[in-house]
């Protein structure tokens, strides 16, 4: 068994900031919050890979960086590639430097699903973290494979048609030691994941859910509000999957059983305005159905 | 230590004398003798690189940068639509200013599918910042592959190089060759912005317009410092292990009246035959161009000029009677031969010289008559 840092709260947390002030993130931004605690759990021997996403934005322009970590930006398609090559050089050298990609949804769900695939098959030893926003945010909000069924994008002015793309099945279908979901608004959670995560060798995937205020539409004090709602919708669940063994969070397994309204996660998104009762009703049923899937594969072991 | 070998088996071989510490590659025809050969050395232990068996070849380049910008050597080789597929990474590799060494071996580009020897795959590379050698013989292209890792690392340099051989016609051709224990030929690599977590820094993020344009003169200026590095190795080559190359092989050209300009295996078939019209009484000369970029600075002062493409530019011409045409400000006979494999012998290539029409373009096999 791994033993993991105990963190009853927050302060345990290192006070080491890799992502410093200045950022150029929107307010209330998910991206920014996320990764502050995914370099504080990685600590300073860690190298970002960042394809083309808001996180390749806000880190300044050159020849300023916010981040007190090494950067490596890549093309879009090409994250878990590269990523694949620095941590074998890494490793033929005897270094045990970390070698985390850290993308968004676009880039991972989508244009970047063949290298990461790829990098999964091979056993790559990295950290694969996707941002999810659920709309390609870097670019103003156009629809992306993970924007859900309903949500308006600048592509999809009357809301999306199609329904949200299940990374996180696509992952476990490659079997890798761990795999997770996360979120922003949960912190300590993501938090001991990444911490978990590097521990393994070969590949690991942590799935976090970034709520975005200008992308979805909602005020920017409430980033926390919303992706907490995701997780008491149950519309998002946090769970992680060591070898393959599904554990389900106590605040997700909480949610599973007395969920709050759907209506209340999407209310307060400006992006779901108008959502027509038919497409409402899909989402809700995508929800139970999820619900019913986890708990059963849960039970089973 | 002599051998027979294939222009594949020969990069192969070279690149087991150089050991990089990660090779990443995607087979493709007529290249897939390099990635297996490599596979070959890496199962029996010759070769200590770790080998990424990438699933695409964008995969194969970005890899290669990714293992590259660490510090230490990389490699990679592919054909035709590998190469195109990997476009986007070959532009980054260069601006990143990584030292990657890739193998290419040229071949058309569909629709329809040929496998065949054309250079319009690396003629499409040319604006990346990677310098580009032709080669034309097996022994050239082990000799090149080992030159090739020399030149890129020099810290005047810093840029990709890109070794060509043509398919098939070099790729699958069996000839002798002598290998060598390359020593302190090759110094241990350094890379000067190599990522070290200890000195964290953003590399390839947001650049403004000033910026971006000195970085873009910086790949220029290293492309025309990489000329005097190229003379050096390849004068160091000669002393060491006694073959000379050059930017160009010239043949008979110093008293020649007319001159037919090519690259790759053709440039050695026109060397029969200038023997040929020697004894015809012509005044021929062959000058065999092997560095595309930097492109050099041709002796033609004074000949006719024939220039043989084995690519084309739609809508402007030979990529090279252009280039030529441009450099030496005067006209030349362009003739495009050899596109998708077709056969040109030395009795073609005769029948170029003799047949030439200054200030016009002649595609081989399509027009009539020369």
């Amino acid at each position: 068994m791994i033993s993991l840092q105990e963190l009853d709260t927050i302060g345990e947390i290192p006070q080491e900031e890799y992502v410093l002030k200045c950022t150029s993130a929107c307010a209330g931004c998910s991206d920014s919050l996320a990764l502050r605690y995914v370099l504080k759990a990685a600590g300073p021997d860690t190298v970002l890979v960042v394809p083309a996403c808001c996180t390749s934005v806000i880190q300044g322009i050159y020849p300023n960086t916010a981040f007190n970590i090494p950067v490596y930006n890549i093309a879009f398609a090409a994250a878990a590639a590269c990523a694949s090559g620095m941590s074998n050089a890494f490793r033929a050298t005897g270094k045990k430097t970390n070698v985390i990609v850290y993308a968004g949804d676009g880039g991972t769900l989508d244009i970047g699903i063949q290298s990461m695939s790829g990098a999964f098959e091979r056993g790559t030893d990295f950290l694969y973290i996707c941002y999810d926003n659920e709309a390609y945010g870097n670019t103003g909000m156009q629809r992306s494979g993970a924007t859900p069924m309903g949500a308006r994008t600048t592509t999809t002015p009357t809301g999306k048609i199609d329904a949200k793309k299940d990374i996180d099945a696509i992952i476990a279908a490659h079997n890798p030691p761990y795999m997770a979901t996360a979120a922003a608004a949960y912190p300590q959670d993501l938090f001991k994941k990444v911490q978990k995560a590097l521990t393994f060798r070969g590949p690991s995937f942590i799935h976090v859910l970034a709520p975005c205020p200008p992308g979805w539409r909602f005020s920017t004090e409430k980033t926390v509000e919303i992706g907490k709602l995701a997780v008491k919708s149950g519309m998002w669940i946090l769970y992680e999957r060591e070898f393959g063994k599904l554990t389900i969070n106590p605040q997700s397994k909480a949610a599973m059983k007395r969920p709050v309204p759907l209506e209340e996660y999407l209310a307060p998104q400006g992006r779901f305005k108008g959502i027509d009762a038919k497409t409402f009703e899909t989402l809700r049923q995508h929800l139970v159905k999820n619900i019913k899937k986890l708990s059963a594969e849960e039970a089973e072991e | 230590m002599k051998k027979i070998a294939t222009g594949n088996k020969a990069v192969a071989e070279a690149v087991k004398q150089i050991q990089p510490a990660v090779i990443a590659a995607y087979p493709i025809t007529p290249q897939t003798e390099i990635v297996e050969q490599i596979a070959e050395f890496v199962s029996s232990g010759e070769l200590k690189s770790r080998y990424i068996p990438v699933e695409s070849e964008h995969s194969a380049m970005a890899a290669c940068i990714g293992a590259s910008i660490t510090g230490v050597r990389t490699f990679t080789a592919t054909s035709s639509h590998g190469l195109l597929y990997m476009h986007e990474m070959t532009n980054w590799a260069a601006g990143a200013r990584l030292p990657v060494v890739m193998a290419n071996v040229n071949r058309s580009i569909g629709p329809g599918w040929n496998i065949w020897a054309e250079h319009t795959d690396a003629m499409q590379e040319r604006d990346t910042g990677w310098l580009q050698v032709y080669v034309s013989t097996v022994q050239e292209a082990y000799d090149t592959t080992l030159m090739a890792f020399r030149i890129a690392e020099h810290n005047d340099v810093l840029l990709p190089v890109m070794v060509n051989l043509d398919g098939f016609s070099l790729s699958h051709i069996m000839q002798p060759l002598d290998t060598v224990e390359t020593g302190d030929f090759l110094p241990p690599m350094y890379l000067p912005h190599a990522i070290d977590p200890k000195n964290p820094a953003g590399y390839g993020g947001l650049t403004g317009p000033e910026q971006h344009f000195k970085f873009r003169w910086d790949i220029e200026r290293s492309m025309r410092d990489s000329v005097k590095i190229i003379d050096e190795t390849e004068k160091d080559f000669a002393n060491r292990f006694g073959r000379k190359y050059g930017f160009t092989e010239d043949y008979q050209c110093d008293d020649a009246d007319v001159v037919i300009v090519s690259m790759g295996t053709l440039g050695k078939e026109a060397e029969v035959a200038i023997d040929m019209l020697r004894r015809e009484g012509v005044r021929a000369g062959s000058m065999r161009l092997r560095w595309l970029r930097p492109f050099p600075k041709l002796n033609l002062k004074g000949k006719e000029i024939v220039v043989i493409d084995r690519d084309y530019s739609f809508g402007f011409g030979g990529v090279l009677a252009k280039s030529i045409q441009a450099q030496q400000k005067t006209d030349v006979f362009s003739v495009i031969a050899g596109l998708g494999g077709q056969e040109v012998t030395y009795e073609d290539i005769a029948d170029f010289i003799r047949k030439r029409r200054i200030g016009e373009e002649f595609w081989f096999g399509v027009n009539d008559h020369v």
